[in-house]
């Protein structure tokens, strides 16, 4: 009876999800919350997509001649996995989808600082979108991700210039949004939150956005570049019309170096929130993980000439590219020690989430150390551009920033839908997800150091059973993203009711309802402790 | 049926992981960066261990044994955090300087290397000895003898990868790059393209075969053409006119070419340059790029008018140019 | 944005999810120079293209320039640097209270200083070497010295400019907008932080071109 009573006075609490209804206050809305929302239907709509391209990919390498299509269809293949998983899932994902809904609830504030241009850069993305599923309707595009001339502007076949205009344009999607949270962070925080008492979620969005606003627009206009060289025949990147195509290598690496941070930094905010909250710790060593960070986004300008050690480019700049990429794997450990040591005498729980962000870590150290192959000359010269770098970086992406999304949409789905999913299910895909992501790309590293180059649809036949190794673990890697698909879809409807802080965790957003409010708070919150302020029994003495 | 061809990949595959990771690989720098690889691998391996075991550890020690059980206090310690950073560190600047040393004897190839050309194309590798022999996917080399491959491509971007000698290069067009290796183990290896260059990216593969110094001498004689290189450069020489300008030149208003190759240039922008084969072929292409010092930029370019194969001739031939002057005057 | 708020002359408008005016404005302001950053390493990917070609070919590059004609880019740099100083101004007589007439003339003239430079960037400089056969890829008619890297100037020449001609398009929008909210009266020496941010704006463009003028036109042209 009395249970039949709060679910009626929960049901009709006025929330953001309830306000109002109707697809144009879906598509009007200038609330970050349900702007957040639109994102994560996008974005998921496009890994779907790209996930698809992936799948066909594991297929196709079943076999040594190619188990399903031709080469030109492989091609297409990989490059419009490569082009959507990078920049309209992967880039979006954490900042526009968590970073929208959790930015301004963290540091308590109404909204972002300029909800319309937030609004428009959701639209400037789906406008990009469109470019891409043009391209993918209309015979697709074979250039790779990395569009690199003078194939891509002379030689490629297919919509290469579609390709790059949806990219230049959800580019400036993410400036947009970059400026609006270093905007939001600057000037929209509650009474008393200092810079140091920000969760530290909230340090990584805010180096993640500085990459966004200083890394974007490079790429913007090298794709311009590459475009016009395409569009009119002048010699831009072309050597035969006086152009330098390693010059177009440089300008597309000090974009998309950088993008692997925006990629990482956001998992790191993410996975350090679920750590402090499922060991009640204090993240161990604050100050060393939020500055991390920004060594991170520094470091991360300064290191794009280490995909290009073999490119001819001269001995002395691989010397230097060289020592500084070993010299940003410094504040990566940084973080991982302190996490690691967070759970040191903690009170340390077993919640999906915490699988999820267990698991990162684990993904993430070895995605890290591999890194260090590739920053090291001479080793790096054997694997570069074989199937061993496709293992790192797939790593660090999927097995890092995926798997940190997964987590933190698990912690957080409460906050957003305000029902609980099933935790076991939850738990067990975690379990799947791991293991099939290491059944899927470990095997890729030993196959790049035995000298399989990426990009082949076609390779010689001691590579196969560590290719069949792969596409099986691919086969449960899929299956453990869609069992969470599933039954969060399920949890919206038929999960139970949340309730406000259903882990008893800190943080602004745990103290709000869930769903919140159209505006967050009923009032604003005002700070007056550190963040993860739990409490903590003294040293030495015994568990209660 | 299925089964057993599984199964006789895989026996197949061990042999060849057993040939990459026991016997090492076939070049003198393999070993050298195989054990820098063997090192990143341990150091992976401890860390990875480390951190798996200490997370492990703590996730079962600490774990959360009622539900409103508290976390412990726990201080930060200042030397931790400063010994997980530095020690790190350390070990990195060793693996940086061990492992750049090594990439630079890999950059320097030996003065006496013997020169093999490649040019690269949409979807096939092109390579000439120096006696004009040429073949298609495949390169023969001798034993134990440095080898110089200079390099470039008539279309896009391609690479050259010998994974038993576990040296790789881009080959650009436009311009040369360059690769060496000296062989240890006769036999065939395999070459591949690795830099994706379009739709038989995949199919750009092919043999390398060394062969003893003997047999390597014995196949070249046998393969050679009527006309070596230079020979076929000193009439392109002639063709294309760049004797009005070059040939016998003493008047000062040209530059001479004679004893030019390996020598510095300076330039018109104050800077200096060797006349290594990119010098020459970048002032062939692109002479406004590469102003002589004391010469007016009057020389045309021969972009268009020159093919990758012929331009590399005509490099040859210039190089056999004797120093003209020098002999003169010590005669 | 309401009505009633538009009719009450010189009312701020604060947005509802700031906590006050001044945050409003400081956001704003912050938000504009973050822009302008991003716009810096936009324009930054073309010049620094534009360096590493000019140190490349600089033959090439010199008798490009030589092609293009100092005197426009000239008058041009001056129309805009009197355009920055009618913007600098016209925000000052909105902070100090005159008469919105003033602010509004100000605005006016800075826009159709705009409009000027864009005409003669149009008109005498792009349609001009249009017609000489100077425009890479559509109507190439160049055969002299180094061709392929004249073209490679022009190839610059018209990204690097015509980028920057997009943002004086946007600039004059923002200027004839900005005259119309002055003539509803929504500005007042209390609240003109739009004005400001527009001019930020206006000014970084400006500087763009101050960038643009000697490497283009100061490298060897003709005067």
């Amino acid at each position: 009876m009395s249970v039949a009573v709060a679910e009626l006075a929960t049901r009709s609490r006025v929330h953001y999800l309830n306000e109002s209804y109707g697809i144009k206050s879906w598509l009007l809305t200038t609330d970050h919350k349900r702007i957040g929302l639109l994102y994560l239907v996008s974005i998921t709509f496009m890994f779907f997509i790209a996930a698809v391209a992936a799948l066909l990919i594991r297929i196709q390498l079943l076999e040594p001649n190619g188990a399903i299509v031709q080469p030109e269809t492989y091609n297409r293949l990989f490059s419009i996995h490569g082009i959507i998983m990078v920049w309209f899932f992967l880039i979006p994902s954490i900042p526009a989808v968590l970073g929208n809904f959790l930015i301004p609830m963290m540091i308590g504030a109404r909204d972002v600082a300029f909800p319309k241009l937030n609004l428009l850069s959701w639209y400037i993305y789906i406008i990009g979108a469109f470019f891409e599923l043009y391209v993918v309707i209309y015979g697709g595009v074979d250039t790779g991700w990395t569009f690199y001339t003078p194939y891509s502007s002379t030689y490629a076949n297919g919509h290469v210039f579609a390709a790059a205009a949806g990219i230049f344009i959800v580019g400036f999607s993410s400036i947009i949004t970059g400026l609006n949270f270093i905007v939001t962070i600057h000037k929209m925080r509650a009474p008393g939150m200092t810079w140091f008492r920000l969760p530290l979620f909230i340090w990584a969005m805010y180096a993640t956005s500085i990459i966004l606003v200083l890394a974007t627009p490079d790429l913007a206009m090298t794709l311009g570049l590459m475009a016009a060289e395409r569009f009119l025949g002048v010699g831009i990147f072309n050597p035969a019309l006086g152009g330098d195509p390693v010059l177009f290598q440089h300008l597309f690496w000090f974009y998309s170096h950088p993008a692997v941070y925006i990629m990482v930094l956001p998992a790191m905010g993410v996975v350090t929130e679920l750590i402090a909250a499922y060991s009640r710790h204090r993240v161990y060593g604050y100050g060393f993980v939020a500055f991390s960070s920004f060594g991170i986004a520094l470091l991360g300008f300064l290191v794009w000439g280490h995909h290009m050690f073999v490119s001819g480019q001269s001995v002395y700049a691989g010397m230097i590219f060289s020592a500084l990429s070993f010299l940003v794997a410094i504040p990566s450990g940084i973080k991982v020690f302190n996490w690691t040591a967070t759970l040191y005498k903690g009170s340390n729980s077993y919640d999906a989430p915490m699988l999820y962000a267990l698991g990162f870590i684990g993904l993430f150290v070895i995605g890290g150390l591999t890194g260090l192959f590739l920053a090291s000359l001479s080793t790096d010269v054997q694997v570069h551009d074989t199937y061993f770098v496709i293992a790192h970086f797939h790593y660090i992406m999927v097995g890092g920033a995926v798997t940190a999304y997964m987590g933190g949409l698990h912690y957080w789905w409460p906050k957003i839908t305000g029902r609980l999913y099933p935790d076991k299910w939850a738990r067990l895909a975690a379990l799947i997800i791991f293991v099939g992501f290491n059944v899927t790309f470990f095997p890729q590293y030993v196959l790049g150091y035995m000298g399989m180059p990426r990009r082949y649809p076609i390779y010689p036949p001691q590579f196969q059973w560590l290719n069949v190794a792969s596409s099986a673990g691919a086969t449960i890697l899929g299956i453990g993203y869609l069992i969470p698909f599933v039954y969060l879809i399920w949890s919206m409807r038929y999960g139970p009711e949340a309730g406000p802080n259903p882990w008893h965790v800190k943080g602004l957003e745990w103290q709000t309802p869930s769903p919140p409010p159209r505006e967050n708070f009923e009032e604003t919150p005002i700070v007056t402790e550190e963040a993860y302020a739990y409490p903590t029994r003294p040293r030495g003495s015994a568990r209660v | 049926m299925i089964h057993s061809l599984f199964r006789s990949q895989m026996m197949h595959s061990h042999h060849a992981l057993a040939l990459f990771i026991f016997q090492g690989g076939a070049s003198t720098i393999a070993p050298q960066a195989d054990y820098v690889f063997y090192f990143l691998l341990a150091f992976s391996f401890f860390f990875i261990v480390l951190i798996f075991g200490l997370i492990l550890y703590f996730m079962v020690k600490y774990r959360r044994r009622s539900e409103d059980e508290l976390a412990e206090e726990v201080k930060v310690s200042l030397p931790l955090e400063i010994a997980w950073t530095v020690i790190p560190l350390g070990l990195c600047a060793i693996i940086f300087l061990w492992s750049g040393t090594i990439f630079f004897r890999e950059a320097r190839p030996p003065a006496r290397a013997t020169e093999i050309f490649v040019i690269g194309k949409q979807w096939m590798w092109q390579l000439q000895h120096v006696n004009g022999a040429r073949e298609i996917n495949e390169l023969h080399v001798p034993l134990n003898v440095p080898v110089k491959l200079t390099m470039t491509s008539q279309d896009v971007i391609h690479d050259f990868f010998i994974p038993a000698f576990r040296i790789k290069e881009d080959v650009l067009p436009g311009r040369y790059t360059s690769l060496w290796f000296q062989a240890t183990k006769l036999g065939t290896f395999s070459f591949r393209c690795a830099q994706f260059c379009g739709t038989a990216h995949s199919m750009m593969v092919g043999t390398v075969v060394v062969m003893k110094p003997d047999d390597y001498a014995r196949w070249l004689s046998a393969n050679a053409p009527a006309q070596s290189m230079s020979a076929t450069g000193q009439k392109l020489f002639s063709q294309l006119g760049c004797g009005t300008c070059h040939a016998n030149e003493t008047s000062g208003k040209y530059p001479s070419l004679a004893g030019l190759y390996g020598h510095p240039v300076s330039l018109r922008n104050g800077s200096t340059a060797t006349a290594d084969e990119s010098f020459l072929r970048s002032v062939i292409v692109n002479p406004s790029g590469m102003q002589i010092a004391g010469y007016a930029p009057s020389m045309p370019s021969f972009q268009g008018q020159i093919n990758e194969s012929e331009l590399l001739d005509l490099i040859a031939y210039i190089k056999t140019l004797a120093p003209e002057e020098k002999e003169t005057a010590s005669r | 944005m309401s009505e009633a708020a538009i009719k009450q002359a010189g009312r701020p408008i604060l947005e509802e999810h700031f906590a006050d005016l001044p945050a409003q404005e400081e956001a704003r302001k912050l938000g504009m120079w973050v822009f302008l950053v991003t716009e810096v390493l936009f324009f930054g990917g073309l010049f620094t293209g534009y360096t590493i070609y000019r140190e490349l070919y600089f033959y090439g590059f010199e008798q490009g320039s030589h092609l293009i004609e100092v005197k426009w880019g000239a008058i041009n740099t001056l129309v805009l640097i009197v355009s920055s100083f009618t913007m600098a101004v016209a925000i000052r007589t909105a902070q100090v209270g005159k008469r919105s007439f003033v602010t509004i003339s100000l605005l006016l003239t800075t826009a159709l200083l705009g409009v000027l430079f864009l005409f003669i960037k149009l008109y005498f400089e792009w349609f001009h070497d249009y017609k000489e056969g100077l425009f890479p890829g559509v109507h190439w008619d160049y055969h002299g010295p180094f061709a392929a890297h004249v073209q490679l100037f022009f190839v610059f020449y018209y990204f690097m400019t015509g980028l920057h001609a997009i943002h004086v398009i946007i600039g004059v929008g923002l200027m004839f907008a900005l005259a119309y909210l002055t003539w509803r009266g929504r500005f007042s020496p209390r609240y003109y932080s739009p004005l400001e941010v527009a001019g930020l704006y206006w000014h970084f463009v400006d500087i763009v071109w101050i960038f643009l003028f000697p490497l283009l036109y100061l490298i060897g042209g003709r005067s």
